[in-house]
């Protein structure tokens, strides 16, 4: 029988587009014809992670977290709520940003799931980072004379939400392209509010890792790091902000690219899907620029 | 499309078909076909090819083969919606060729036969009786997600089976497995747990478990307890699960031993557990259901009682917005309730001028 994807997301009771970019990679990769089914599933909206699987005819499913970091939900809540029997994550053996996958059989179903780590912890997510940069700022070449922030929650609720983000920041700041990479967090210093502060460069990119737009990408960050005085009145790309201009992005998840970290996580599982992610790449390797408002 | 039927038959024959009335083998003899009509043994297979082309039970067998879903809770559905179960061929080939309909929630589903294919259709159960032409036709069975995402004045439906879905939309023209894919789409996981439910393994999981599972920001709803009662679950099952809020079926009951009191509701498809905006409502309940009540004293004239009584029940009944502005005679009607207010508020807001915390 086909192979399914499963991807987990978080979704929402109150907002309405939270799920949009689940729905948008899921739809991309249905397209390449990679899996015989493709099916979105979420936390706060239907089809639930409780739920998901029955509706799935396949028995062997890549099952794919639309997570940024590692923990409380990619740990407890997804392989509770899909009922993946003998879980613990020691199989994913991580250090908080290492995440690999296991095979699993979900207890109602008895399917064959192969759950992998989230996308936020994959390799492949710092280039879905840098290519955010390069929608926002319409030049595929940014980087040169440019500091590129990438933005978290911060430690509040889950520690590794910070690793994940430090980790993408050090990953591209080692690639040498950006004049400068600092990781940036709502909750804690180094905070987005001293945006400016933490840069020499003129032109600041702020990228912040998120899965969906939402409060805090659309609402707290950019108040937050002074692009707008009230969020509903909207803000340039770029905004001046004491001298710096600042290119804000909006949530990393919406960018296309991010169905390919999809498909790699269910490749790093042995999902033999190889042209899919060529086929993804060179769909979403040109996004066009987004806007702020 | 024309004779995939019959070549399918005569590759099949050797195994022998028996199904929905038709009964098909090869042996030594040649061909055997019976339909409650038809009865040949012995023919070649140039007859039995000219008797299948021309029997709907022949096309029967071959939809219900290789063109509709395999899965068997999609298989089922498709039947149910004909009544396969209950209805002869014949019978059912008259039904279909006027069409027959069904509803699942507040969907209208129906299934037409043309041209010996059946083609179904999906539209909100309130347009049954509106002309196509003024319905927005879709294709795409996804499309169904974006649908169910707001009720007819754009609000966000965070429960797809709250029956609020919008109305005004049309697909006219699907195959039996886009069919599915739609009611899918529409109600995530209904025809998965009706199947179950059909078969007597329908795995429901009641309160007690669901809520001693719950970690995190929800873990507090497992301390939700008042001793041995379950009043208080069934405050939540009136206030989320009635039919008037959400069209499954309650299954769930406080646990394995407790019913509920509250009616489940007469959905076709059942609610095997609670769901995440139960669990989201019960964890606001068990902070403010963990304070103590107090006296409060200030003086009500009956029909201002009777008018806070009306205001909450019409919030409640989500009848507020319905209320037109000059019923004067309507409790739950603006000015009405503006005059409460500026009678019985002092300046901060207090009712009957009477502070909160005492
Ligand atoms: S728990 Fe209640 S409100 Fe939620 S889906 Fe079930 S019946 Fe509907």
């Amino acid at each position: 029988m086909d192979e399914a994807l499963v991807i987990a997301a978080h979704g929402s009771h109150l907002n309405a587009e939270s799920s949009t970019p689940t729905y948008d990679h899921a739809d991309t990769i249905r397209a390449t014809g990679a899996f015989g089914e493709v099916r979105e599933s979420f936390w706060k909206e239907e089809p639930s992670f409780r739920e998901a699987l029955r509706t799935v005819d396949a028995d062997e499913v890549y099952l794919v977290p639309l997570f940024i970091s590692e923990g409380y939900f990619t740990e407890q809540v997804i392989p509770r709520e899909f009922r993946l029997e003998d879980w613990d994550p020691e199989l994913w053996d991580s250090d908080g940003t290492s995440a690999t996958n296991a095979t699993l059989a979900a207890e109602d179903t008895d399917q064959t799931v192969h759950y992998c780590g989230p996308v936020g912890t994959h390799d492949s997510m710092s280039d879905v980072i840098v290519q955010r940069a390069e929608s926002v700022t319409g030049d595929p070449d940014v980087g040169e004379g440019f500091g590129l922030a990438v933005v978290g929650h911060g430690t509040e609720r889950n520690e590794n939400s910070a690793k994940a983000i430090q980790y993408h920041a050090d990953r591209i700041e080692e690639r040498g392209r950006f004049d400068e990479v600092q990781s940036l967090f709502m909750d804690e210093d180094p905070e987005v509010d001293d945006v400016a502060d933490y840069f020499e460069s003129d032109d600041i990119v702020v990228v912040p890792l998120f899965i969906a737009d939402g409060f805090h990408t659309q609402e707290d960050i950019p108040e937050d790091m002074g692009l707008t005085d009230d969020y509903r009145t909207g803000y340039d790309v770029p905004t001046t902000v004491e001298g710096h201009d600042i290119w804000y992005a909006g949530a990393v998840g919406t960018e296309p690219l991010m169905a390919d970290v999809v498909l790699e996580r269910a490749a790093d599982a042995g999902a033999d899907v190889s042209s899919a992610i060529e086929q993804v790449r060179e769909e979403t390797g040109g996004a066009k620029p987004a806007t702020g408002d | 499309m024309d004779g995939e039927y019959v070549d399918a038959l005569v590759a099949t024959a050797p195994d022998g078909i028996a199904f929905d009335d038709l009964h098909v083998a090869h042996n030594g003899g040649g061909y055997t076909f019976q339909t409650p009509n038809v009865d040949h043994s012995g023919i070649d297979e140039e007859t039995l090819r000219t008797v299948a082309a021309e029997s709907p039970h022949v096309r029967n067998w071959y939809f219900w083969h290789a063109t509709a879903p395999q899965k068997a809770d999609r298989w089922a559905f498709l039947r149910w919606l004909e009544d396969a179960e209950q209805r002869d061929v014949a019978e059912r080939y008259d039904a279909l060729a006027d069409g027959i309909a069904a509803t699942w929630g507040e969907l209208h589903l129906s299934v037409t036969l043309s041209d010996g294919e059946r083609t179904y259709s999906i539209r909100h159960r309130a347009d049954a009786d509106v002309g196509t032409s003024a319905l927005a036709a879709h294709d795409d069975p996804l499309d169904a997600r974006e649908i169910a995402k707001h009720d007819d004045d754009g609000g966000y439906r965070p429960l797809k089976t709250a029956p609020s879905l919008q109305t005004g939309w049309t697909f006219p023209e699907l195959s039996a497995s886009e069919f599915v894919t739609t009611v899918d789409a529409f109600y995530p996981a209904t025809v998965a747990n009706w199947h179950r439910e059909r078969e007597g393994e329908l795995d429901v999981t009641h309160w007690r478990d669901t809520v001693d599972r719950q970690t995190g920001i929800y873990g507090v709803v497992k301390t939700w307890d008042r001793g041995d009662g379950y009043e208080h679950v069934n405050w939540v099952a009136e206030a989320c699960c009635d039919d008037s809020q959400c069209l499954k079926r309650r299954e769930w009951q406080y646990d394995e031993e407790t019913d509920l009191d509250v009616d489940g509701g007469s959905g076709e498809f059942p609610c095997r557990e609670p769901c995440s905006l139960v669990i989201a409502g019960a964890r606001q309940w068990t902070k403010i259901e963990g304070e103590t009540s107090q006296t409060y004293e200030f003086e009500l004239t009956p029909s201002e009682k009777e008018q806070i009584e009306d205001i909450i029940d019409a919030v409640a009944d989500g009848e507020a917005d319905d209320i037109r502005e000059a019923d004067i005679y309507e409790g739950a009607n603006r000015y009405r309730t503006r005059f409460l207010r500026a009678k019985l508020f002092d300046d901060e807001g207090n009712l009957g001028g009477v502070e909160t915390e005492q």
